[in-house]
């Protein structure tokens, strides 16, 4: 039987404020325990919440990103539930008037497609700590550092159709916040969590089948293996006449499975209501011209640009345009050389190819921009070709100097001297005599193809230095 | 609005409060009488009335994202009822 | 001594009649000698006491004292102070000792204020008598038979008791103002977000205030321009630049309109109390003030709004009372629920525990908008009848409760009729008003206090109708008579 796959994603976005959202401990990741837990953090008695005007600014920013409607007037509300790593017995959060109402933008599919996802809204809320599982005498440790980090929730419309979608949907958003600089994205260090809702229906029905929420899905990878899981656990259900229950389940990246979740908020009943101890934030036109003025131009701006102005096809914009500093880098690169054909298939096959084989981040990148660049010109102006150019990239990769001191100091310029050529080209011919014979009684079409051999023998005289395009022509004059 | 027995419990344990079960009538007969004297309040006619949160309808302010706590840790965990490697312990819980 | 004002101690330290290490040692002799019978004081360190008096007595030798260095004040046991257990009349806290002192005792400790210990209480400042302490009730010290009305009663207490020249309270619904009407000792509450509420332990954080409670108005003024400002940490307080409250005590009251609601007159106002409350506001008049009818029609719903409003609010501040980072634990939990339900049953007394049960159904889900959303609509009639009032007068006067205070044990066992004591301080809170009750005279020997309440920020003009009608009468000069004599 067929399925329509219903995907919604909530995603919880760390934000990459210093301190946290409502006191003035650190967020540093990976702290000693406890040791960025204040007596705000540990709800102390008498400790009173005061928000983070970063927090603030970054979800304004990111509803300006998804061209959303800001809340002029948000409110926080308290989530009270029982957990260990929630000191307060609720939660800071905003149920009835987030900061970032509805809004929308594209993701890329892998045909090539553009799609407008729905985002029901973001708002603003508190992280909890961690509760540590090992054997502390069967008992569980917890660690408050992480609770009160400032998170931004975005909500998604039930838009998505598949785990690629899924996928394709949350790298867009990673590309999309730290563009705007307001997280760092790092999911193996929980900046970016998500929570799945699913369900299944058969194709050309327009109600929804009953979800499960699936919590806590840390990688683009575990995502897409936790949808796959879903859809099959759920398909089996419905293919066998089960009804599907709604329920939170957990994702086992180890087993590969979904389960139930045994303790956490089962049925509980949140009891949200406003904050007394924080007021309504207001919002006005002018803090939100200020932010709008300062935004960094978008990743989809970004794609539609380069292809405008630099000519790239769609694919090309795309791989350019995922990171800011990708982009930024190969803007340099154009920048320095002038021609963005070359950069662009520079940068995504020669740079790209050396930082994965390296492992690395464009961060620790040893070939700077405009260095590049500098080598893409000696490719423009005939000093080397392409392929001598490899060469020298390899060992500007190794440290060994810019193209102008490598191509010197190996003697890798290209001869284009036209006696030195001449020279070469005749000595080819004289050493050849079969094959001149046979070039000069082939017709045209079988011409254009032996040629190939006489310069090929000159480039290996030459040591791969002759410039190709004298060299054709010298041919053309003297093979008569 | 009367209230049963039965949601005296469901309410306690949503408040994480244990209530002796010899106590538990005396507890709902009260709270039945404080609810008693609340619901006077939905005789009010409020439909065009804004709820009021803040008594001054004050508006939100916000501090610069700066750090300014340093780790208290110590002085802190001196005064918890169980702590191990700077970790608070509580019984083992099950996701 | 210690039967001398706060402005008088601070001229007796400056002049060098006496010493702020004897002036403290005189009412630590008080405490020790007198205190069992009131119970006013949960904890007081002697220790720390002199060593903080003999560091004002050195400031003051250097010439650089602020106005209340040297001087003792109780603080009610809510406001968190460092390294001297802070256990808000609460089992949950009895081994609490933070880390960290609230704003109001950091401005106080700056100041060179001495503190003198930290007073009894109702538990988690829920009641209106003083009795649901874990450290036992307090006693009145007019009569010993009779509460002193909470939840400060311990402050109120000490202060007529005269075992402390002034003391701190709170007020969520008149727990500064009602036991100041039964001690005979006067105490104002300031507007909502007046005074810091970072470091008092919360109980409905839409409500309470702290303020001072002493002998005077002019005492009041006094310890209450240390308290107020604006605080940073705390969201909830007001910007606005807080002023000297001394500066208008002594200004005429002619032409002065003074609002009486006539739902304050009215049925449940016990016969005496309303006879020293007019005779009280003829005094007005003959300083040349206007009396004025006023009504506040939604008067009778205060209790009811009251009663969501704040259970709603101290069911989640109380959440963080688990036993997991501080205070009561409950011994061998078996499993996670049970740490907390058991923490939770033992730590908290029968009044808390009601509460916070009405709180949670206040919020869950199905009674949320009949109940406190409801609460918080009739909260906004209640405020805009007092904005009503407010275009025709200055000043709303009454009395503080609708009798003298009861005896120990009367109404402990009957919620409801406690809640009524607080029929006219509630709608001060819920409209954030500022609000005092001064001393006007006696019922059979038991104080009657008259209730002032003003426009928000209005503390000044309520301390100068107070210090005038001080100035006129003696009312707040009488002393219980077990307070006379002993150590001096």
């Amino acid at each position: 039987m067929q399925w329509e796959t219903v995907i919604g994603l909530e995603v919880h976005l760390q934000l990459a404020t210093r301190s946290k959202i409502f006191s003035g401990s650190a967020t540093t990741f990976g702290a000693e325990p406890n040791t960025q837990a204040s007596a705000v953090d540990l709800a102390m008695p008498g400790m009173l919440p005061v928000l983070n005007a970063l927090a603030v600014r970054y979800a304004v920013m990111f509803g300006l990103g998804i061209g959303a409607d800001i809340g002029r007037r948000s409110v926080f509300d308290r989530k009270n539930y029982f957990y260990p790593d929630l000191p307060k017995g609720y939660q800071i959060s905003q149920f009835e008037a987030p900061i970032v109402g509805r809004g929308s933008f594209e993701i890329q599919l892998e045909d090539g497609t553009t799609r407008a996802i729905g985002i029901t809204r973001a708002h603003l809320e508190e992280d909890a700590g961690k509760s540590l599982h090992e054997d502390f005498h069967g008992q569980t440790g917890i660690d408050l550092n992480r609770a009160g980090t400032p998170l931004l929730e975005i909500v998604s419309e039930p838009d998505l159709r598949s785990a690629a979608e899924a996928v394709a949907y949350l790298k867009a958003l990673h590309s999309l916040v730290t563009y705007l600089g307001i997280s760092d994205g790092n999911m193996a260090e929980g900046s970016m969590r998500c929570d799945i809702n699913i369900s299944l229906r058969p194709p050309g029905s327009d109600t929804l089948g009953t979800r499960a929420e699936i919590k806590n899905v840390n990688s683009f990878r575990f995502v897409e293996k936790a949808i796959r899981h879903e859809f099959e656990r759920q398909a089996e259900i419905l293919e066998d006449g089960g009804k599907i229950v709604q329920e939170t389940r957990l994702y086992d990246a180890d087993l590969d499975e979904t389960r139930p979740m045994r303790s956490k908020e089962v049925a509980n009943d949140y009891r949200y209501f406003p904050e007394p101890d924080l007021l309504p934030v207001v919002i006005d036109e002018a803090y939100i011209e200020s932010v709008r003025a300062d935004l960094p131009e978008l990743p989809t701006e970004k794609r539609h640009r380069f292809v405008e102005q630099y000519g790239l096809g769609h694919y090309d914009a795309n791989v350019l345009a995922d990171s800011r500093e990708l982009a930024a880098y190969f803007e340099a690169v154009v920048a320095a050389c002038g021609d963005a054909k070359i950069a662009a298939n520079w940068v995504q096959v020669e740079l790209l190819g050396q930082l994965n084989r390296g492992e690395l981040s464009l961060n620790d990148c040893p070939v700077s921009a405009p260095a590049l660049g500098g080598l893409i010109k000696r490719i423009l102006d005939n000093s080397i070709s392409g392929k001598i150019a490899k060469q020298v990239f390899e060992a500007m990769w190794q440290g060994a100097g810019s193209a102008d001191e490598i191509i010197a100091a190996r003697g890798l310029q290209q001869v284009s001297d036209t006696g030195e050529l001449e020279g070469m080209v005749d000595a080819v011919i004289a050493a050849n005599a079969n094959q001149v014979a046979q070039y000069l009684a082939a017709d045209e079409d079988r011409r254009k193809k032996l040629v190939g051999f006489f310069v090929g023998q000159v480039m290996k005289l030459s040591k791969g230095q002759a410039n190709p395009q004298m060299v054709n022509d010298l041919l053309a004059k003297k093979l008569v | 609005m009367a209230i049963e027995q039965d949601e005296i419990e469901k309410i306690a344990e949503l408040a994480r409060i244990r209530i002796a079960p010899g106590q538990i009538g005396e507890v709902t007969q009260r709270i039945t009488e404080i609810l008693g004297m609340v619901d006077q309040l939905q005789a009010v006619d409020t439909s065009d009335v804004e709820p009021m949160a803040n008594p001054l309808d004050a508006v939100q302010r916000l501090r610069a994202d700066e750090v300014t706590e340093e780790n208290r840790r110590d002085a802190f965990q001196a005064i918890a009822p169980a702590v191990e490697n700077g970790l608070y312990l509580v019984p083992r819980v099950v996701e | 001594m210690h039967d001398k004002s706060v402005a008088q101690l601070i001229a007796g330290l400056r002049a060098k009649q006496f010493t702020s290490v004897e002036l403290s040692r005189c009412f630590l002799d008080r405490i020790a000698a007198l205190d069992p019978g009131y119970n006013s004081f949960i904890t007081v360190d002697e220790t720390a006491v002199l060593a903080a008096a003999a560091a004002a007595d050195e400031r003051i030798a250097a010439g650089e004292a602020a106005t209340l260095t040297g001087i003792p004040i109780a603080h009610k046991d809510i406001f968190c102070t460092n390294g001297i257990r802070t256990s808000c009349g609460s089992r949950m806290l009895d081994n609490f000792v933070p880390p960290y002192d609230a704003t109001l005792i950091d401005k106080f400790n700056r100041e060179g204020a001495v503190i003198l210990g930290k007073t009894n209480m109702d538990e988690f400042a829920m009641g209106s008598s003083s009795e649901s302490s874990y450290y036992g009730p307090v006693r009145n010290p007019w009569d010993s038979s009779l509460v002193p009305g909470g939840s400060s009663g311990g402050s109120a207490a000490a202060v007529a008791a005269l075992l402390a020249p002034a003391a701190t309270g709170t007020d969520t619904g008149g727990s500064i103002r009602q036991p100041a009407a039964f001690c005979g000792i006067t105490g104002i509450k300031p507007t909502y977000g007046r005074v810091s509420r970072l470091g008092m332990v919360a109980f409905a954080s839409s409500l309470d205030q702290a303020g001072p409670m002493a002998h005077s108005a002019e005492d009041c003024a006094l310890l209450l321009n240390s308290m107020a400002g604006y605080d940073p940490l705390d969201s909830t307080s007001s910007e606005l630049p807080a002023e000297d409250y001394t500066a208008r005590l002594g200004d005429s009251l002619q032409g002065l309109r003074i609002g009486l609601p006539k739902e304050y007159f009215g049925e449940g106002l016990q016969a005496g109390t309303a006879r020293r409350i007019e005779q009280a506001l003829k005094e007005f008049e003959a300083q040349g003030a206007t009396l004025v009818e006023v009504s506040l029609p939604h008067s009778h719903l205060t209790i009811p709004t009251y009663y969501v409003i704040a259970p709603a609010e101290a069911s989640t501040n109380l959440s963080r009372f688990d036993g997991v980072r501080y205070g009561h634990r409950c011994s061998d939990p078996i499993d996670l629920h049970d740490l907390y339900t058991r923490t939770r049953e033992e730590g908290f007394g029968a009044e808390v525990k009601r509460r916070i049960l009405i709180g949670t159904y206040a919020l869950s889900a199905g009674y949320y908008d009949a109940y406190y959303k409801k609460a918080q609509q009739v909260r906004r009639l209640i405020k805009q009848d007092f904005t009503a009032c407010f275009e025709q007068v200055d000043v709303i006067a009454g009395p503080t409760t609708p009798g003298p205070a009861f005896a120990l044990g009367a109404k402990s066992d009957d919620p409801v009729a406690m809640y009524l004591e607080d029929i006219y301080t509630l709608a001060v809170n819920l409209a954030g008003l500022p609000g005092m009750s001064i001393p006007a005279g006696f019922v059979d020997g038991k104080p009657v206090g008259l209730q002032l309440i003003g426009r928000h920020f209005g503390e000044s003009q309520l301390l100068n109708v107070a210090h005038r009608y001080q100035l006129a009468t003696d009312w707040h000069l009488q002393r219980p008579a077990g307070a006379i004599g002993g150590a001096a």
